[in-house]
Formats: C-alpha cells, structure tokens, sequence
C-alpha cells in the first residue's frame, strides 16, 4: 500500500465510507463533548471533565489503524480515546453521571472509564501512570503470541514522568508491541510546554533505540497513515514506536477552566480553530475528492446530534448505583 | 502445622518450591525483577528457576521498580500471572505509584471488570547491618491500601503455602519474607497444599497472655512464650498470616480466653500494624481484658548501622518476654 499525506491524494485502498467512518467518529467526540459541556453547565454532571475537543483526529487516526482485540491506555482527557475504540456513548454519560449503567457502575468517572470489551485498559487520572500498563500488556502479547498491539496515549506533560523512560527502555530491549502516542497539545495545564520540556521530544525516543516520528495531529489521514505503519511494524514483531502529535486542545484544561488569557491568547485558540481544525479540513478534503458531499456530510452531524442527545437523555435517566454498591468489587 | 509427611526445608527453598511448583501448574505464571534468573536474585531464592523455566519465564530486568511493577500490573491485566521480584522492602518506595494508584484500584474503578492477578515479593527485616535503606519493614504502608492484600509468613510451611495461594488469587498481593529468615528450616510437605489467606494460626497455646506476632516477630514471640514458660506464665502466640484479610475473630477470641494481649511487629509501633492490630483486640475483647492492649515495633527512628545501635530498634525475645511478665503482675 503506499501512503500519502498529500493533500491531493487518497490512501490506496482506503474506500469512501471508510473515510465518512472516520469523520463520523470525529463529529461524534466533538459533539460527545460538547454535550459534557452542556452537563457541566447545567450543573447536572458531577465533579469536571477534561475535553478532548480540537484533538480528534489524533484519537481516530491511532484506534481506526487499530483492531477491536489491540488494547489502549487512556488519560484524564480521556473520552476521544474510549469513543475512538468503540465505546458506547450512551454508558460513557453514564459513567460521567455516576450512574450504575455507566461502564465502571459509577465507580470511575470521567478519568477512568474501561472496557474489556474494546481492549480499553483504562483511562488513568496520574499523569503518565499507564505507562506501565501498556507495556505490560505488550509483554503479554509477545509472550503469548497474540499478536495485538498496545498504544499508550499520554499528554506531553507525561514527557516529565521518569516511569516513562523506564518501560521505554524495557520496551525497546524486549521489542515489545506497544506505541507510545503523545498529544502535544501545547500546555501541561497551565503551563507552555517550552517551560517543562528540555531538548528535542523524538530524541528521548530515538536515544532508546524507541522507532521515534511526529506527526501534524490536526490531520487525520496523515494521523491515520503514520498508525498503520507503527502498527504493522509493532505487530510484525519490530517493536515499539514514539508517535509525537501536534495538537490542540479548545477549551479549557478542564470544563471550569474559563478565564484562559494569563496562559495563552485568545488569539492563539482562534487561529488554531480557524486554520487547523480537524474536522473542517478534513471534510473539505472529502468534498474536494469527491468522497462525499456537504449534503452528506450534513446527514452524519445531524444523526450524530441525535444520537448524542438520546444517549445524554439515557444517562440523565439512568438510575444512580445504590450505596450499599460502594464496597463491592474492592476484591476479584 | 503440617499433618503431612514433611522434610526440612529453609525458608529460601520453600519459597522457590511454590513458585516452581506453580510454573509448572501455570504457564502464565512468570517471574520479573532484577538479578532474577542466573544470579537468582542476591539471596539466591530464586537459584535454578531460570535453568528450569528459561528466559521467557524469568526475566532480568533493568533497575527501574516502577517500570516493571507497572508493566506487572498490565501483563496481569491482559493474561499473564506475573511475580514481581523488588529486592529490598525499601524499594517500595519507587513503586508506590504502581502499588497504590494502579494496581490497587484498577478492579474497583474499572466497576470489576479489569483484575491485576499480581504477586509483589519483598522483604522486610533488620539485624543484617545494612543501614537505613536496606531494613525497613513498610508492610503497613500496603495493608493500608484497599484494593491490595497483605502475606506475611513467618516460617518454611507458611511462606510455601501462601506463596501458592497468593499466585492463584485474582487479586493484586504484596508477599512480605524476612530476609533474616531466609536460612531457616522447618518442616514441609512433600504433598501439594496451599494456605487460605485471613486465616490466623495459633503458633503455640497458652492460657494467661496472648502474643499477637507478625513475619520475622513470630520466632521472637515464640522464644519470648519459651521463657516465660520458665517463669511461670502460659503465652499464646497467635500469627494472622495476612494483615490483609485479617483473621480478627482468631485474634480476638484468644485475647478474651488469656485477657492479656502484646502485638509483636516489625513494623514502626506508631502507626502501624501493631496499632491496627492492638485496636482490633480492644473494640473485640474490651470486656475480658485485664491490662491496656500493648504494642511493640521497630523504634521510630531510621535503621542505624551499628550492631549495638540497630540492636536496641527491634523488640527481641528478651523485651517480649519482660514486657509480658509485667502484664501479667509479675517483676
Ligand atoms: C502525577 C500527576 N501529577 C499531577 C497531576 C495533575 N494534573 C492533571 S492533568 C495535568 C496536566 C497534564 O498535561 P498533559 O499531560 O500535557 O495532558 P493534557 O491535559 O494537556 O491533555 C496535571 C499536572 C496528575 N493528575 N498526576
């Protein structure tokens, strides 16, 4: 298959309702948060949620290269991930409700949602803590020949956790199947990465022997060509891979998080949103090749609002786990 | 203690007993941790694994605790039964991440449906002159922690028996051996058998005082029950096994029947299992007690290098036996 990020061309072999697939899942994380918003607004959602909105095609690129059995670790800013793999929006309120049919009964929250069922193993609230999980897995993998592969999703504030560079170095001698997927989305926080990050990213990679690329993370179908080369390579038995992508995150560090200007410009979000955002580009290049048209391209959002509401309408609904649940599953 | 036909075994050899025993019943099963396979480990516990179960089943890995403790709890979670290998209790400090915001939490906030079948061998134990970072006795630390279980064997029979159960659990499990008790024999079995955890067991019976004792403490309990023996006073010794689950009815039922209680750990004596334990005792047995629960640990201070400092930190068979005799009205 040969791959190009081009602009005027398709990746060989990749049909139009692939690519409508991938702008489906787009639009739905986009809407999905936007409705957390909403929640958060109307003072229906308990505690906050951090929003993955501007940084969609990072999630989707990475899970449309993946199969349903390859696992992946998440983040705080996790919902992309979980939904990009396959989880339900529907028990994904849930969970951010607190409710029992959430995918942890109400156990986890926005920042741990899980799910054996689409190899999910775990979204973590510590930055940088699923490091080891996902190597683990790999190693698992390896040993017993299963052939799946594990992306570890972390922000570039992660790049400060010393756990990092441990399973890197573990992961490279071992030549596990595990890749290593940085959202640089420019602030660990509130703070500029420039300020916490020494050097050059890819070399802290390179220097395990780690196959180190970036990648502009606000383009899906370059995301989603470099992940079916990083996967084939992991699952091929070369080992892992650290994937560095530019991207940006629109709202706030968390849904409270509104006063934003003491740490970056309004002008900068607006530049970012104008220019660069995934979703417009992505169906102006589908318009453009003739893969679909702004009709459909219509139909999708609207049924993805739907969807979402009714999803948000079940959630709302739902039933809260009840007390006597708090000290059950403690113990396996 | 055993019914079985046994032979002697040190405490060492019963360890490396469960573990080949399990990775033979187990193919999951596999060992990781630093200087584990050739040099099988610098107790040499682990001497002979890796010629048995080769490379792929007992990995050396680099020095990085919370890696690999990390990479534990997600081979656990994805179909592999790893035993993790930290040298020294001490270390746990690097893995406390992996411990206590992974590997514990992971079934609760996954809603059960993620398990991390993880073992965690360390050790504990002063007395072997190796200073402040290589003696400390955190068990405490963990027991503290839901989501993890606690073992703390105190003798050959034990260390195999829960060792077998603690690889068979579903549960993460943190496995505690006394380094200073590595070289101890005692009898065990030739036939398969395996230990419940929360499951106390009376170490000696006595009528007048009970000895709670914990790992490396229960000899000292018991030479401490020895001579006081001599002096007229019959001394329990009672050994929970696991801080976590905790057998409290064992425990609590022999303090009502002597109406005295010491809990005997090595663990520091302030907040720590002592306490717990001691606690335990007075809400159970408040009414049948006779004298204030004590506690005895590790003196708060970090472990000093010099034999007749490091000495005076750790409760011996003397302070124990002093300590009840006091208790139970006598000079
Ligand atoms: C170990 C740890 N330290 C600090 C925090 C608090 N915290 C939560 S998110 C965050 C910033 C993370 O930045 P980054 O990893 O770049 O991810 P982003 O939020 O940008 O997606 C911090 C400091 C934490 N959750 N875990």
């Amino acid at each position: 298959m040969t791959i190009a990020t081009d602009q005027s061309k398709v990746i060989e072999g990749v049909k139009a309702d692939h690519w409508t697939r991938i702008y489906r899942r787009m639009v739905m994380i986009r809407e999905f948060e936007d409705q957390v918003n909403e929640l958060y607004m109307r003072a229906l959602m308990p505690g906050l949620a951090h929003l993955y909105v501007g940084e969609e095609a990072v999630a989707v690129g990475i899970c449309e290269a993946l199969r349903q059995t390859d696992y992946i670790t998440s983040t705080h800013r996790g919902h992309g991930h979980c939904l990009a793999k396959g989880a339900s929006p529907d028990r994904m309120f849930a969970e951010l409700l607190g409710k029992e049919a959430g995918y942890c009964r109400g156990k986890g929250g926005s920042m741990h949602i899980a799910d054996p069922a689409t190899g999910n193993l775990g979204a973590n609230a510590i930055v940088g803590g699923s490091a080891g999980i996902a190597t683990g897995a790999a190693l698992s993998s390896k040993r017993l020949d299963t052939g799946q592969v594990t992306v570890c999703f972390f922000g570039e504030g992660a790049l400060g956790q010393g756990v990092l560079y441990e399973v890197m170095n573990l992961a490279a001698l071992w030549k596990l199947p595990v890749i290593y997927v940085c959202e640089n989305n420019l602030y660990n926080e509130y703070t500029h990465y420039s300020e916490t990050t020494a050097g050059d990213m890819l070399a802290r990679g390179a220097a395990f022997g780690v196959h180190a690329e970036g990648v502009d993370g606000q383009d899906v179908r370059a995301v989603y060509a470099t992940a079916q080369r990083l996967v084939e390579r992991a699952r091929k038995g070369e080992g892992p891979a650290f994937l560095v992508c530019d991207t940006y995150r629109y709202h706030g560090h968390h849904v409270g998080d509104i006063n934003r200007e003491y740490y970056r410009s309004k002008q900068e979000e607006q530049e970012w949103k104008t220019k660069r955002d995934p979703i417009k580009n992505f169906a102006g290049w589908m318009i453009q090749q003739r893969v679909a048209d702004e009709m459909a391209l219509e139909e999708i959002r609207k049924n993805v609002r739907v969807e979402m509401k009714a999803a948000v309408e079940f959630a709302i609904a739902a039933p809260y786990p009840k007390p006597e649940e708090a000290d059950e599953n403690v113990y396996a | 203690m055993p019914e079985l036909p046994a032979r002697e075994l040190t405490f060492a050899q019963a360890v490396r007993e469960a573990l080949a025993e399990e990775m033979r019943r187990d193919k999951r099963v596999c060992i990781f941790g630093e200087d584990v396979a050739e040099a099988g480990t610098p107790f040499k516990v682990l001497s002979g694994l890796v010629e048995e179960f080769g490379r792929e089943r007992v990995l050396d890995t680099p020095i990085s605790e919370a890696g690999f403790t990390g990479m534990g709890v997600g081979a656990a979670m994805t179909g592999l039964r790893p035993v993790v290998d930290i040298m020294f209790g001490d270390f746990l400090t690097l893995t406390m991440d992996q411990l206590v915001n992974q590997a514990a939490k992971v079934h609760y906030m996954s809603g059960g449906t993620w398990k991390v079948p993880m073992v965690l061998r360390t050790t504990l134990g002063a007395t072997r002159r190796s200073a402040a970072q290589h003696s400390q006795s955190l068990h405490a630390w963990l027991s503290h922690v839901p989501g993890l279980k606690v073992a703390m064997p105190s003798t050959p029979y034990d260390a195999k028996g829960l060792l077998k159960t603690a690889i068979r659990d579903e549960n993460p499990v943190v496995f505690f051996e006394d380094k200073m008790m590595y070289k101890l024999k005692g009898p065990v079995p030739e036939q398969e058998y395996t230990i419940p955890f929360g499951v106390a067991e009376v170490k000696r019976e006595g009528e007048d005082i009970t000895i709670v004792a914990t790992s490396s403490m229960v000899q000292v309990a018991l030479g401490a029950a020895e001579m006081l023996g001599k002096a007229g006073i019959s001394a329990e010794v009672v050994d929970p096994r696991t801080t976590w689950p905790l057998d409290e009815k064992t425990l609590v039922e022999s303090a009502k029947k002597t109406s005295r209680a010491i809990v005997v750990d090595e663990g520091y004596g302030r907040y720590g299992v002592s306490g717990e334990i001691a606690s335990v005792i007075a809400e159970g047995a408040f009414y049948s007690l006779d004298a204030p629960v004590k506690r005895m640990g590790a003196m708060h201070v970090p472990i000093p290098f010099s034999p007749p400092l490091e000495d005076v930190t750790v409760p011996t068979e003397q302070a124990v036996f002093q300590a009840a005799r006091a208790m139970c009205g006598k000079r």
